[in-house]
């Protein structure tokens, strides 16, 4: 059994505007030092405005076995791009 | 480089019988083949697995072993601006090992069993921090040749097909070319200064030199696990082709600041535009990897006194968290 502290997910803003990305992660004893430690690691460089942690035994994830079959039925459904649809030459603005 | 213990042969874990199918293992290949990148829940072939594990283990470690020698340096840097960046090196350093150390659990090993071999000595790191750090120019050359050699290394894994690995690596890349130029600056303002100041930056060229080119790892001839990563795309070149990059772009760089690379071999090759360097020592090689250098007893007492010195630290936050927790719960 690892003596390990528990993991923790980085997101960071990097700038407002933008939306918060993956980073990397940390281990922490708690969500406070988790933060702590997220700054110090991942943001010497003013890399980032906003920062979220969340533990990673929280994140629930698709199973990559299972990508084609959970993803299918988006798959047949090229209607949803407007690239599906003909417009006769010389109209604008469409 | 950071991970060259892997071109040596190792124990057991290699002579493992592949459980692997075969018809996993093309689909496998076919995906490294397509530049596919490969994520940490994906199926993996074992020996990846393990391959990964060592190689990222190790760059973690040497990242961390690595700020000793320059930390050596850290309360007597000549000026306030010279401490201030050597001290942001080695902050980076830190994170860098820790970047990788993170990339390294996705694979399923713990932080605590990686941190375990290090202490326990089993885990390798690179042999360049085995070496003695024993005047300010050395900062400079560690800088400038050794982070430069990290930095030949590490770009071409930025493309590696495994993701966390890959992407960590292009956190360092961006991070490190300050790494490099410092230490250049810090050589050739050494160069411009007065003749004990030259003299003191071409002994740590003469010192530094060597040990850099041995960085790169063995010749390919003698480099046991590189055909297999090359296959996999964990490794984009060889050992001999990354350590000839590096001395052609570095012996210039030397002869721009007057400083003299101590090879009495070294030569242009007009034709092919390529340098041609002498032969390594590699008796002296391999008496570093398995821990008979100049300092590799030292940086392991160093890192073990650190941990043991640092558990008070670990426990007082857990302490801490444990008590708010259960305050937070009453």
């Amino acid at each position: 059994m690892s003596k390990d502290w528990p993991l923790y997910e980085v997101f960071i803003r990097a700038k407002s505007g933008l939306s918060h990305r993956h980073a990397g992660s940390v281990h922490a004893p708690d969500d406070e030092m988790a933060l702590n430690h997220a700054r110090d690691v991942y943001t010497r460089r003013n890399e980032g405005v906003s920062i979220w942690v969340v533990r990673s035994s929280n994140i629930i994830a698709s199973d990559p076995e299972e990508t084609s079959a959970f993803f299918e039925p988006a798959k047949d459904k090229i209607y949803r791009h407007p690239t599906f649809y003909e417009i006769p030459e010389g109209v604008e603005n469409i | 480089m950071y991970t060259q213990g892997l071109d040596q042969k190792s124990g057991q874990e290699d002579r493992q019988p592949a459980v692997d199918s075969a018809e996993d293992l093309a689909r496998f290949q076919a995906r490294i083949d397509d530049e596919e990148k490969i994520e940490p829940k994906d199926w993996m072939p074992e020996a990846y697995r393990r391959t990964l594990v060592r190689q990222i283990s190790q760059h973690a470690h040497s990242e961390i072993i690595g700020m000793q020698p320059e930390g050596n340096w850290l309360t007597r840097a000549p000026t306030l601006r010279r401490k201030s960046i050597l001290l942001a090196k080695v902050q980076d350093e830190a994170g860098h090992g820790l970047y990788l150390y993170s990339a390294a659990e996705t694979l399923g090993t713990s932080r605590d069993e990686m941190v375990d071999q290090l202490l326990a000595g089993t885990a390798k790191y690179s042999s360049i921090f085995n070496y003695p750090t024993l005047t300010w120019a050395d900062i400079g050359a560690i800088g400038w040749l050794v982070d430069g050699a990290a930095i030949m290394n590490q770009i071409p894994l930025c493309r590696c097909s495994y993701g966390p690995y890959s992407r960590a690596m292009i956190r360092i890349c961006k991070e490190e070319s300050f790494h490099q130029r410092q230490g250049y600056e810090i050589m050739v303002e050494l160069c411009r200064g007065s003749d004990e100041q030259k003299a003191m930056a071409q002994d740590a060229l003469d010192r530094w030199w060597w040990p850099s080119l041995m960085m790169f790892g063995p010749n390919d001839k003698e480099s046991v696990h590189s055909a297999q990563s090359m296959a996999w795309k964990i490794k984009r070149f060889s050992n001999d082709e990354l350590r000839q990059k590096f001395v052609d772009v570095t012996v210039p760089q030397a002869e721009f600041i007057g400083l003299r690379v101590p090879d009495d071999d070294l030569v242009l090759d007009e034709a092919s535009g390529h340098y041609r360097y002498g032969e390594i020592d590699w008796n002296e090689f391999i008496q570093v990897i398995k821990g008979n250098g100049r300092c590799n007893r030292e940086r392991m007492t160093t890192r073990r006194d650190a941990h043991e010195n640092g558990a008070w630290v670990r426990e007082a936050a857990q302490a801490y968290a444990e008590k708010r927790a259960a305050r937070a719960a009453a």
